[in-house]
């Protein structure tokens, strides 16, 4: 197969000026606030598997309880604005620097974990976090979540969120190409291919994964933070087990280690379920069976799949 | 002499691997350990890389002792390595394999990575043909862009050379580079340790095949059941009895 | 106050552990972890509350439930994993996660989204039993699972069956050489999963009760027990299901029930650390 196209678009501006193309085009294709909210929401959730995408698809790591983060995220600089009057511009950074001090702390231990081990370390952190939110009721407002202040006085509205997730977002996927194409990008796939022959190169690999852990949870704080202030509101639903898989669906499902992917699965599984409301009662056969069937027919996830189909459209061979 | 190691031990449970061994190996030549199946030759390369933590015993690199320090540690001192079984970074392409060799010598801060700063690209480039440049002198420059999963199993074993040479290293450990390769390939390989030694990089083989080692090593080592053998010029440790004995069995000697 | 505890926390490592049991079979015989095992739990515990509500005998009802649950394990083998069998494990996984949603989503479909009863197998008079209470129904679920246990034990050590299955969870391919058809392999396992976890959810049911969304925790903990006994080992599940109902129950008992799941998983976790294999798993030593 030849690796130099995927390279050449990897290595290239290209994800990132195609995804600022179609953000600053979008707009035209909204025709109601719902589906400004729907687009809002598709780019919170993008920015956290942006961030998880690097910690599975390039560091070959696994984290089944990524919600946790943003959770922690939203959590965090909601109580720091209603609970201490922290500006939200203040409570936001405030929050996220907090979980990646958080992710820093419990990283140490747990990445000397591999495969299943470090799954369920992930998985179990995610539910502990969960759990506490929802029984801290004094400091969170419980199982029925709490009240978040707005971002400022003078942000309200789809439309003004619209461009503050786009911007994010932007941002989010400008970092984690910046972080690929780089030597420490090849020094994380490498951790992925042989964790032996990249020490046996000068790889700390124990250093490497511990950052991309921090970083990936940073994405996923800052997409909670921002989605708290965003709704207004925010539950413990947002830590929970269902939202962390969720989140690893849409990176598996977008295509590993590819970041338009992330994005691309982002959108296809956070639209799906508002798609698939009017079907009502069989919303959840449907959801099930959508990804097994995408999952057992596009193994590799819909970007590279679409990749290949492109490059033997245009002759390459494979 | 740039390595010294002393009295190396290591146990795996009740089993000794290797035992109370001494080693010197001097600059610029190239050096074989060679010896029978569970000799505890891996398991030598594996402390001389940093891969296991001896037991007993010291490992000098020049001056400093290493034995104790991680994996990567022994890496950014300089000791680079291939592997028995092949350790390929089989989800990059050949190229990228070899560039990320030269993470030894070129690596970036965290900030410097993520504001895209223009001197990563400039490094990047000169990474690229310095890699370039390798893949040229083992002969795989044709595959510079294929993905490594796609490459042949002798391809493999000179592209992990290849990697291991770009970081630059003044000790090469080869764990049997001629494993499971033709004649011809052997020859290939054979030339390839020439050059590199030639440059001035210690090469220490471990090999099985004879013929290699002793055209191409000028000092052997013999390890047996986790203890040194022997040790000299190719000729008199393939006189020696014991080594003979070792190999071939007692009957041999007695006839 | 302790005995107390500890029965009701082997009771559900009981439970965990039956989970567990499935977990490792799958994963022995494929290396797939099956994320929809705990929906099997809940196909045992509704199917028996429906067949029961629609007159059958509870033990018709418990036999037809099983069977139900060994059926769509047969189904979920044949239809979603073995097309996939060549795809990366995150996939596999993603797989069998979809197939537990669809399952959540068939079964309100199917029943309701109510929580259901069902009767104890032998009346709900509680017994004493040294200065602890406990209900017939306790006894039931630990003799028959330590039945089940017993009964899978001899089924890998003495019949041909069993011993294929461990044939190819060491090694596929020298199986498949040695005339081991390892697609069989697998639909029994699956088939066996099934029948484990529905089991499982019969035994609970009359208990804990039943509903359509039981089978997500359970699934879990189930999960959760089969790692920390070291994931692939048998006695490791059934080790890491009743040390985990164990922690539980003291964790709810001596320091506070609404944190009884994060002293359960914080346990786990401080066990991965310290033993990265699990308290049974096999060291396996990567060759370089």
């Amino acid at each position: 197969m030849d690796c130099s196209a995927a390279a050449r678009l990897n290595g290239s501006r290209k994800p990132l000026l195609l995804l600022a193309a179609l953000v600053a085009a979008l707009p035209l294709a909204l025709p109601n606030n719902y589906t400004y909210e729907i687009a809002i929401l598709v780019g919170l959730n993008a920015i956290a598997c942006v961030g998880l995408n690097l910690l599975i698809g390039y560091a070959g790591q696994i984290s089944l309880g990524h919600a946790g983060f943003f959770g922690l995220g939203a959590y965090g600089s909601a109580i720091l604005a209603a609970r201490y009057g922290w500006p939200a511009l203040a409570s936001m950074p405030a929050a996220v620097v907090g979980v990646g001090v958080l992710a820093w702390a419990i990283g140490r231990p747990i990445l000397r974990l591999k495969g299943h081990a470090l799954a369920m370390a992930t998985l179990g952190f995610g539910i502990i976090v969960a759990i506490v939110l929802a029984t801290e009721d004094r400091l969170t407002g419980g199982p029925d979540g709490m009240a978040v202040p707005p971002l400022a006085a003078f942000v309200s509205g789809e439309k003004a969120w619209y461009w503050i997730v786009a911007a994010a977002l932007i941002a989010a996927v400008a970092l984690a190409q910046n972080l690929i194409d780089s030597p420490r990008g090849r020094a994380l796939r490498a951790l992925h291919g042989s964790e032996v022959a990249a020490a046996a190169l000068g790889i700390d690999a124990p250093r490497h994964k511990l950052s991309v852990f921090v970083i990936s949870a940073l994405f996923a704080a800052a997409a909670g933070a921002l989605s708290a202030h965003y709704a207004g509101f925010i539950t413990p639903g947002k830590a929970s087990f269902l939202h962390s898989i969720e989140l690893v669906t849409m990176v598996v499902f977008g295509g590993m280690a590819s970041t338009l992917g992330a994005v691309a699965g982002a959108a296809v599984l956070t639209t799906l379920p508002h798609l698939l409301t009017v079907f009502k009662d069989y919303e959840m056969v449907l959801l099930g069976a959508v990804m097994m069937l995408t999952m057992i027919f596009m193994p590799r996830g819909l970007v590279p799949t679409l990749e290949g189909v492109l490059a033997a459209a245009r002759g390459k061979p494979r | 002499m740039l390595l010294r190691a002393e009295n190396l031990g290591k146990h795996f449970g009740g089993v000794s691997a290797l035992q109370g061994v001494d080693l010197a190996f001097a600059q610029g030549a190239v050096h074989a350990v060679i010896g029978p199946n569970g000799a505890g030759k891996t398991t030598l390369l594996n402390l001389l890389s940093g891969v296991y933590r001896p037991d007993t015993g010291a490992i000098f690199l020049e001056a400093r002792n290493l034995a104790g320090s991680a994996p990567h540690q022994f890496a950014a001192a300089g000791i680079g390595r291939t592997f028995q079984n092949l350790q390929v970074f089989f989800n990059m392409s050949a190229l990228e394999n070899v560039m990320t060799g030269r993470w030894r010598l070129e690596r970036a801060g965290l900030a410097a990575t993520l504001a895209r700063a223009p001197s990563l690209a400039r490094a990047e480039r000169a990474c690229r043909a310095a890699a370039e440049r390798l893949l040229e002198e083992v002969g795989l420059a044709r595959w510079a862009d294929a993905r490594a999963d796609s490459l042949p199993y002798g391809a493999l074993k000179r592209l992990e050379i290849a990697r291991a040479l770009a970081a630059e290293p003044c000790l090469l450990l080869l764990d049997e580079p001629a494993a499971g390769l033709n004649p011809s390939e052997t020859r290939e390989i054979d030339e390839l340790i020439r050059r590199i030694a030639a440059r001035g990089t210690t090469v220490v083989l471990v090999e099985h095949n004879m013929k290699l080692v002793m055209g191409v090593a000028g000092h052997v080592v013999v390890l047996d059941y986790g203890r040194k053998l022997a040790d000299g010029e190719p000729r008199a440790v393939s006189q020696d009895p014991r080594v003979i004995e070792a190999y071939l069995g007692s009957e041999a000697c007695s006839t | 106050m302790l005995t107390q505890y500890i029965l009701s926390g082997i009771t559900t490592g009981a439970i965990y552990a039956l989970v567990a049991l499935g977990f490792a079979l799958i994963y022995n015989a494929s290396h797939v972890i099956n994320f929809a095992q705990g929906e099997f739990v809940m196909i045992g515990g509704m199917a028996s509350a429906a067949f029961f509500d629609a007159g059958l005998p509870l033990p018709a009802a418990i036999v037809c439930s099983i069977g139900a649950a060994t059926l769509v394990g047969l189904l979920l083998e044949k239809l979603a994993v073995e097309p996939a069998r060549e795809a990366s494990v995150v996939t596999l996984i993603i797989i069998t996660i979809g197939a537990s949603i669809l399952l959540r989503g068939l079964a309100t479909l199917v029943w309701d989204k109510k929580i259901h009863r069902v009767p104890a197998f032998s009346g709900e008079a509680p017994l004493q039993l040294g200065g602890a209470t406990l209900l017939p129904q306790v006894l039931w679920v630990l003799g028959v699972s330590a039945a089940a246990v017993a009964l899978l034990a001899w089924f890998f050590r003495r019949t041909l069956t069993g011993k294929a299955i461990l044939a190819v969870s060491h090694n596929r391919m020298a199986a498949r050489l040695m005339g081991i058809s390892v697609r069989r392999v697998l639909a029994v396992s699956f088939a066996l999963s099934a029948a484990l976890g529905a089991l499982a959810g019969v035994l609970i049911a009359p208990i804990a009760f039943t509903s359509w969304d039981v089978g997500v925790m359970l699934g879990l903990k189930g999960f959760a027990a089969a790692i920390l006994g070291g994931l692939g080992s048998g006695a490791g599940a059934v080790l890491g299901g009743l040390a985990l109902g164990l922690a539980e129950a003291l964790g709810a008992g001596y320091l506070s029930s609404a944190y009884k799941d994060v002293f359960a998983f914080l346990i786990i976790i401080a066990a991965l650390v310290f033993l990265p294999h699990g308290l049974l798993g096999r060291r396996a030593a990567e060759r370089v």
